[in-house]
């Protein structure tokens, strides 16, 4: 038969323990990507000796496949005696990869800043670091929180490739189902409703935060 | 990235491969890496051409086909863009079969990524052709042009010049996808690398070959879009003139 | 239809437009004759645009009928009654009126000649050599036979202004529609495009319908001026009493801020 019902629940809540691993990696890759992706942001301005290699690594990063990076973290860290589960490589590698986009959306949104915010700083001397803490970041931050959630759902979508490392996400787990009782149509069909349902809900809610976002620092 | 930055990098990523391929320890993997590549130059080309009418067939029936072709481009591009390529290629490669449709792996690959780029691609393509100015709309009507010959003749020419910046960029996520099908059975690069790493062990220096080869292949794609660019934007006016 | 030398050209028969809550256009009643010049003037907001991007099917009708060398425009006469017309006869009549903008919307992929070529070749099914040929002589007669080839973007705005009186004028308009023309130009370039619409006047028995605020050159071109205010005719006349013994205090208050300014 085309679509078995009983199947269907019967795997249904194997498919939402899943979900809760595919869950911790988003948000534990997208928190690294975040706090990476400023860091990067933050090196490249900080004089043409730091930009040029950080640079050179984002555009590395951005323009190679992720798929690659996962196996890249996964087995060639070893070989410099990092041995790490495949859970964290998986993390890491995701984190990693859009950090390099998030450091884009920062290097933006701080750009955006007017350079006169920048020279009061300087007549009140009040330092770089608290420059950047205490003035810049909390301007630049909050209109670029939506591009950031965007990548947040990318980040989610791309989930699945942790399968090819065995991490038991959602798409392992059904591909797994599928191997076991040869039928592949419930749980991959499933799945893939799952992800375009929390996408769709996600972009609803980023939508909702911008709009309270321009509500409140409308320029 | 600058032009001119980009190009250093491909001459440096370059004749950091030629120099490698030199080692013997190297060369032993070139062969089958080279190969891999082919594969995947040979998806990624004809993803990129399917993704473009997924993408034009896509934005003009959402902005001017009836109404429910209207709703099937939107369902289209929501379905596509809502869920990842991998989920999409998985569900091509296992379930399609139980609904009668066998193909082989290298149809589906090209399939659906020409899907999930062309959804992306749809955006673009309508966000272009609401940026051309509205005059230009009424300076056809004035004419007496019908809204195809208007579409045909004035509208998607200047739609055309606008798009080639973000088309340039879904191009290279759409390379960068291929890697995908590798795990479909494809023999693409990354399968290979995958096939010799487990064969060899010799981790670091394949993959560090494949992250090279694959990002010669993006930093060309990119010059070449960028070029491209350029050409198309003579005789416009950079910016408007009023 | 029987022609008629009596026969208004253009006429507005109790023509209302209204943008929401608010209406722009008030059962306006407005008939011009074959080859006469109507010269539209008024405060912004009063509605002349409008009323020449209705005649251009640019905006639609909320009321009352336009009509077109005897036929309706948007309408056809069915049984008695005034339904809206289909696709086919709305680009028939339309294809009578030929529209000048204020922004050129001159095409900017194509040259200029070109730009004259391209609506013949496409409406009109003109062969290429022919549109070549009507479009060369166009852009000689404004003054322009020595820039067919170059782009919009390398012409001043009244060479581009008159590259957009060629384009339409290939069309063979009978009403050709002038919207604040000369609005955009740089003051130096106002003139060489007037002295074409001069030209067009003299040489050819085109209707003419033009939005202007240039108060002189209405005066000493228009057959008949009407002044406009809050969406209705105040005022219209021949270009002289309009200009010197206005009947409407509005018209004068208008007039004199006008050309206070001048």
């Amino acid at each position: 038969m085309l679509w078995d019902w009983n199947y269907t629940w019967e795997i249904l809540p194997d498919l939402l323990s899943a979900a809760v691993i595919t869950i911790e990696v988003t948000l534990l890759g997208f928190v690294i990507a975040a706090v990476l992706g400023l860091v990067l942001a933050i090196l490249r301005m900080l004089g043409p000796v730091l930009a040029a290699p950080v640079s050179v690594f984002v555009e590395v990063v951005r323009s190679t496949p992720l798929l690659i990076q996962i196996f890249f973290v996964y087995f060639v860290l070893p070989k410099f005696g990092v041995t790490i589960d495949a859970f964290t490589a998986g993390v890491l590698a995701l984190g990693i990869h859009y950090a390099t986009y998030c450091s884009e959306v920062y290097r933006a949104g701080i750009e955006g800043i007017a350079r006169g915010q920048w020279e009061a700083s300087i007549a009140l001397n009040l330092g770089l670091a608290t420059t950047f803490k205490d003035i810049i970041l909390p301007q630049a931050i909050p209109p670029v929180v939506p591009a950031l959630g965007n990548y947040l759902v990318a980040l989610f979508k791309e989930t699945p490739l942790l399968s090819a490392i065995a991490v038991l996400e959602l798409m392992q787990t059904a591909k797994i189902m599928g191997s076991e009782t040869f039928r592949y149509t419930e749980p991959i069909t499933l799945v893939g409703l799952l992800f375009l349902i929390m996408s769709l809900v996600s972009a609803a809610l980023i939508r909702v935060v911008e709009r309270l976002l321009n509500r409140r620092y409308a320029r | 990235m600058g032009l001119r930055s980009i190009v250093l990098l491909l001459i440096a990523t370059v004749a950091l491969l030629a120099i490698l391929s030199l080692q013997s320890q190297f060369q032993i993997f070139l062969p089958g890496l080279i190969e891999g590549a082919w594969m995947t130059v040979r998806i990624a080309a004809l993803g990129c051409v399917f993704a473009v009418v997924c993408g034009v067939t896509a934005a003009l029936l959402r902005l001017y086909g009836p109404l429910p072709l209207r709703w099937l481009a939107r369902g289209y591009i929501e379905v596509f863009r809502g869920t990842s390529a991998l989920v999409q290629l998985f569900w091509l490669f296992f379930v399609l079969p139980y609904f009668g449709v066998s193909l082989e792996p290298f149809t589906v690959a090209v399939l659906t990524l020409g899907l999930n780029v062309g959804a992306y691609g749809a955006e673009v393509v309508r966000g272009a052709i609401q940026s051309v100015p509205r005059g230009q709309w009424e300076a056809g009507t004035a004419l007496n042009m019908t809204r195809g010959q208007m579409l045909k003749r004035v509208i998607l020419p200047q739609a055309v010049v606008t798009m080639i910046p973000p088309w340039g960029n879904l191009f290279i996520e759409l390379l960068k996808a291929t890697a995908l099908v590798s795990l479909i059975t494809i023999t693409d690069l990354a399968f290979k690398a995958q096939e010799m790493n487990q064969t060899t062990l010799k981790t670091v220096d394949i993959f560090t070959l494949v992250l090279l080869i694959y990002l010669a292949m993006s930093l060309t794609l990119t010059i070449g879009m960028r070029s491209l660019e350029k050409t198309a934007g003579r005789g416009l006016a950079r910016g408007r003139v009023h | 239809m029987i022609a008629d030398a009596n026969r208004p050209m253009v006429r507005y028969d109790s023509v209302t437009k209204r943008y929401g809550p608010l209406t722009v256009i008030d059962q306006l009643d407005l008939a011009i004759a074959p080859g006469e010049k109507v010269a539209l003037i008024g405060p912004s907001g009063s509605g002349k645009t409008t009323v020449l991007r209705m005649l251009m099917t640019l905006e639609r009708i909320d009321g009352g009928v336009i009509w077109v060398d005897g036929e309706p425009l948007t309408h056809v006469e069915r049984n008695g009654r005034m339904v809206p017309a289909d696709g086919r006869h709305l680009r028939r009549v339309r294809g009578k009126i030929g529209m000048v903008f204020q922004h050129f919307n001159l095409f900017p992929h194509m040259t200029a000649l070109r730009n004259c070529m391209e609506a013949p070749m496409a409406v009109l099914g003109l062969s290429k050599a022919e549109a070549e040929q009507r479009a060369a002589e166009l852009l000689a007669m404004v003054g322009l036979a020595d820039k067919t080839k170059h782009y919009p973007a390398q012409l001043s705005g009244g060479q581009q202004q008159r590259v957009a009186i060629a384009r339409a004028l290939a069309m063979r308009p009978k009403v050709m529609l002038f919207d604040e023309v000369t609005s955009a130009l740089d003051p130096e370039l106002v003139g060489e495009v007037l002295n074409v619409i001069r030209k067009l006047g003299a040489e050819h028995n085109l209707t003419m319908l033009m939005v202007t605020h240039q108060m002189g050159f209405a005066k000493e071109f228009a057959d008949r001026v009407a002044f406009f205010y809050r969406g209705k005719i105040e005022e219209a006349g021949p270009p002289d009493q309009i200009f010197t013994e206005p009947k409407s205090e509005r018209t004068r208050q208008f007039l004199r801020a006008v050309l206070e300014a001048v």
